[in-house]
């Protein structure tokens, strides 16, 4: 790889090789500052008849050189390097999730403690985990094994006993994988990659367990002590191992490893990566979502610690239908303000299952959708809080006031009164025909409580900024917060439950724009200010409500504006929606016309 | 743009299918290239390694693991039988002594001297692939597959669940949009590949499972039938391993929906002809649908396809079914393809196509809701 020195890097070309399409952006330096310019997308040419990614790349590629004028592939079809004049670009990275990306087994002693120190590793690198297997996962051994047998992970990640601990349980669990001789997903010809990061005293017991029919390799272990995790060493192995053996193995990618100038990274890995600079670079708490047809991917970071959790079968298209069944109808309708079918909506859900790449061409197939999404999006959330948590088995100290708590660690880290900035991606969020139908489906999945800016990834363009942090961290920066995120604004919502009919807090807004009254219990408000705009908001709310400060303390922040602006939630946390308890479709309907998400006319004309 | 690529579903009266059957590991292959074979030979063969009987011995013995080596009575590579004496402990001066005989039958594979526990492998299990279809083999992969290629009426399903079968076609309703109930289903139509029209319902599913037929084939399904049928709300299309009885294949979607004239009309000029089936389902990377292959006497000549999805070309007066809702299940060829992306009912911005629907109706939709009906 040729060696630039960033200050010389005018020119940057960027491709995420999808499942199904091959996106290319490019950056260019105009006056100092990096901005995104052009972009570009075409199939993905992994399987028959192409069999060869690069050519894939290559279309994407040549579509932004048509668009900017510029020459980037030379006669070869090859990436001309570097940029001279109107031709080529100085460096040329890409992510990638084709073949449906790194798919791994990951297993560890204790279920809650090394497995789950193994898994954040694995999910942290951008992995899909298969399953997780522990010593006390309940399954008998023969259970385990044939569970192993089934699989075809890419690469196994083995953790088990801090250092100086257990030996004789992670043998065990190398006895468990070793006999049962698991085969890779793609060609019979290379050999299972198995990564050891567990006790280190362990390690050559393991080593004797295998024979030379995988791959083994050690790292430091994932949990070396039991109140410290230490992730890093295992995490870059396997990007290391995605890129020589998963990667190698698929087509045309020998090519495209040679073409970049910096590692292929799994595509969620390079999101997590770009979401953990910026909310390191801004020192605020940050989760980001992206929705796609069969997964749904959450990533946070909460004073500094990374987490990222993959919802294997929560999608809009290939999933919708488990998403159903998961949520359960009444829990989708309850989202719906207008009357549907509900055996007709059974069959479209199945019938959008099977045909993934349809879109909703009525405006009542919009709101059905837009309810899955909410509903896909909160129970993902749910499993992320349950993952993101405090290492578990240490001790914490205990002050006075948690005499009466009988917690031993592992609480949740994910707090949404402490969350700074919501950043949503994927296809049902960043294509949803208005700003604040994006904006309201944000709020009603996730809930965020106090003042929580907004945003979503305009393009798609996280997984190319994720991977250009590593080798130009300020360019990443700069096309990320001038070009990446459309800033929809910022929610400000009360978190306890509102007293109907009371007022749950009152507001004063000054600076760009000026507005002052109350919000009452159930209501939903939205007050336009623009993206380059800025206000003084304080808030006092019911004694029995609080928006950061405690209940009944007033709170006063400068908030930051957007396509949708500022919205003013009175409902309550956690958000109550259906049943009898929760509230009802006509409170549904109110908060559709305060915010101006759907017209009227077309339901009312298609019936 | 005149033109665009839309996938679709191949329904065609002719053409030289080639499948490949490839084992899961290698193994042998039990034919040769250019001979002929039924679609239920066994055209090759491998041995899975057998399953795993992980036994803690030296738990059972009460024995350290570093000595359980000395216990035992048969070593490593050794065939082990049911009750055969697998280990006895040393006990305390030869008295007491604790003997463990063995429950499970294979091969002695490993014994720990770490975690004193000890590993059987059973029998080898077999994994056979059959021809799937009647034809000629095509190609070797030498201890992996074969290629078979042969001359064939092939349809494409848009779902299905439940694997390979084969069968005569029998006839159960005699129009597309005649709906498939129980009364249609008749004992002679056991192990038959039975043909309905519009929606199956759940009674006919369960007439059939009754009478033992291969497959089902009809235009749709409800969403609660499936349900019902296989006893869990399916979550993925991914299928292929269900095991209900019969093969189960839709021709258009989930609901009230006929079989297309074109699909029933070449089902019912087969009667009487045997068909394979397979439902195996997968709408994820390396999509596959499943499918009716009924071979044909005599050779014709015609393109070859490889088994997958058909990719075609959206071009004014080609035919295409309308994929979703509100037009979901209608039929009409391609009138215009508007360049501009235009906006939808709901609000989107889309790329579109008008149809000019059997009706004589015209109608505007996104290309996304159309699929080509191919030849």
């Amino acid at each position: 790889m040729p060696v630039i020195s960033p200050d010389e890097i005018n020119v940057i070309l960027a491709t995420d090789c999808g499942s199904t399409t091959t996106k290319a952006i490019m950056i260019e330096k105009i006056d100092g500052h990096y901005r995104q310019t052009y972009r570009g997308e075409a199939p993905t040419t992994v399987e028959e008849p192409a069999a060869n990614v690069t050519i894939g790349v290559a279309n994407a590629i040549a579509e932004i050189g048509e668009l900017a004028g510029r020459k980037l592939l030379d006669e070869n079809n090859e990436i001309i390097r570097p940029a001279r004049g109107n031709e080529g670009c100085d460096i040329y990275i890409s992510t990638s999730s084709a073949g449906g990306g790194l798919q791994m087994l990951v297993s560890g002693v204790v279920r809650e403690m090394t497995a789950a120190s193994a898994k954040r590793a694995a999910l942290g690198a951008g992995a899909i985990v298969l399953d997780m297997i522990a010593s006390n996962d309940k399954r008998k051994p023969f259970e385990q094994i044939q569970r192993i047998r089934e699989l075809r992970p890419d690469m196994i990640l083995m953790a088990g006993g801090t250092d100086g601990g257990t030996e004789k349980h992670v043998v065990q669990l190398a006895e468990l994988i070793a006999p049962a001789k698991p085969q890779p997903r793609f060609g019979s010809e290379y050999r299972m990659p198995v990564i050891f990061a567990g006790n280190k005293e362990a390690w050559p017991m393991v080593r004797e367990t295998f024979d030379d029919s995988v791959e083994l390799s050690q790292v430091e272990n994932v949990r070396p002590i039991l109140d410290r995790e230490n992730l890093g060493p295992a995490r870059d192995m396997i990007h290391d191992l995605f890129l020589e053996h998963v990667m190698a193995h698929a087509p045309g990618y020998d090519k495209l490893i040679a073409w970049t100038d910096a590692p292929i990274m799994p595509t969620p890995g390079a999101v997590g990566n770009i979401l953990k600079t910026i909310a390191d670079t801004a020192g605020i708490n940050a989760v980001g979502v992206d929705i796609g047809g069969a997964t749904t991917d959450v990533f946070s970071v909460f004073h500094g610690e990374f987490n990222r959790t993959v919802s294997a079968n929560l999608g809009m298209s290939y999933s919708i239908s488990n998403v159903c069944a998961e949520a359960t109808m009444p829990n989708i309708l309850r989202w719906v303000h207008v009357d549907m079918d509900e055996r007709e909506l059974r069959n479209r859900v199945k019938n959008k299952m099977i045909r993934p790449t349809t879109i909703p061409q009525s405006l009542e197939a919009l709101i059905f959708e837009q309810a899955v999404s909410r509903e896909a999006l909160r129970l993902a959330y749910l499993q992320h809080k349950e993952f993101a948590t405090t290492l578990k088995g240490v001790q914490q100290q205990r002050t006075v006031g948690d005499l009466f708590t009988q917690d031993s660690g592992g609480n949740s880290i994910v707090d949404n009164m402490q969350l700074d900035l919501l950043v949503a991606s994927g296809g049902v969020l960043s294509h949803a025909p208005r700003m604040e139908q994006t904006a309201a489906m944000l709020i009603d999945a996730f809930e965020p409580e106090g003042f929580t800016r907004l945003a979503k990834d305009s393009i798609f363009m996280m997984p190319h900024l994720g991977v250009l942090a590593q080798v130009h961290p300020q360019a990443a920066l700069e096309v990320f917060e001038r070009d990446c995120l459309i800033y929809l604004g910022t929610c400000i919502a009360t978190a306890g439950k509102p007293v109907p009919n009371k007022v749950a807090f009152e507001y004063r807004i000054t600076g760009d724009v000026t507005a002052q009254g109350e919000i009452l219990a159930g209501e939903l408000k939205r007050i336009p200010l623009a993206a380059d705009q800025e206000a003084r908001v304080s808030i006092t709310p019911h004694r029995k409500l609080d928006v950061g400060n405690g209940k009944g303390q007033t709170i006063e922040k400068t908030v930051h504006g957007g396509t949708v602006g500022i919205i003013l939630d009175g409902r309550g946390r956690p958000l109550l929606v259906g049943s009898e308890t929760g509230y009802s479709r006509q409170d549904v309907s109110q908060w559709v016309e305060a915010l101006n998400l759907y017209d009227n006319e077309p339901l009312i004309s298609s019936k | 743009m005149a033109h665009a690529y839309t996938p679709g579903l191949k329904v065609t009266e002719c053409t030289n299918l080639r499948v490949r059957r490839i084992l899961p590991i290698s193994g042998s292959v039990h034919v040769q290239k250019g001979q002929d074979v039924q679609a239920e030979d066994v055209v090759a063969e491998a041995q899975i390694p057998g399953n795993i009987f992980p036994i803690n011995l030296a738990n059972l013995l009460a024995t350290a693991p570093a000595e359980l080596q000395n216990c035992m009575k048969k070593e490593v590579g050794d065939r082990v039988e049911i009750g055969d004496l697998l280990a006895e402990s040393k006990g305390i001066f030869g008295f007491f002594k604790t003997q463990y005989n063995s429950k499970s039958a294979g091969v002695l594979e490993a014994v720990s001297k770490i975690t004193g526990q000890v590993i059987l492998r059973g029998e080898p299990i077999p994994v056979q692939v059959k021809a799937y279809v009647t034809g000629k083999v095509v190609d070797i992969m030498p201890e992996h597959g074969v290629v078979i290629e042969s001359t064939v009426a092939f349809i494409q399903g848009i779902f299905g669940i439940g694997s390979e079968a084969y069968g005569p076609i029998a006839v159960a309703c005699q129009t597309p949009d005649e709906i498939l109930r129980a009364e249609h289903i008749k004992p002679e139509m056991s192990g038959c590949v039975i043909i309905g029209g519009a929606r199956m319902t759940n009674e006919a599913i369960a007439k059939a499972v009754e009478i033992g037929a291969a497959a089902v084939i009809s235009g749709g399904i409800d969403d609660q039938d499936l349900k019902n049928i296989l006893g869990y709300d399916l979550g993925v299309a991914i299928t292929g391993t269900e095991k209900i009885g019969p093969s189960l294949i839709i021709t258009e979607g989930f609901g009230d929906i006929a079989m297309a004239e074109r699909t029933h009309r070449l089902l019912c000029s087969h009667a009487g002809d045997q068909a394979s089936v397979n439902g195996a389902t997968q709408i994820r990377a390396g999509v596959m649908r499943p499918e009716i292959v009924i071979p044909l006497d005599q050779t014709h000549s015609s393109e070859t396809i490889d088994e997958g999805v058909v990719e075609g070309i959206l071009e004014p007066g080609v035919t295409v079914r309308l994929i979703r809702d509100p037009y979901f299940g209608r039929i009409g060829q391609v009138a215009t393809l508007p360049s501009e992306p235009q906006v939808l009912g709901s609000g989107s911005k889309a790329r579109v196509l008008t149809v000019t629907c059997e009706d004589g109706e015209e109608i505007l939709v996104p290309r996304a809701n159309v699929e080509i009906i191919a030849d």
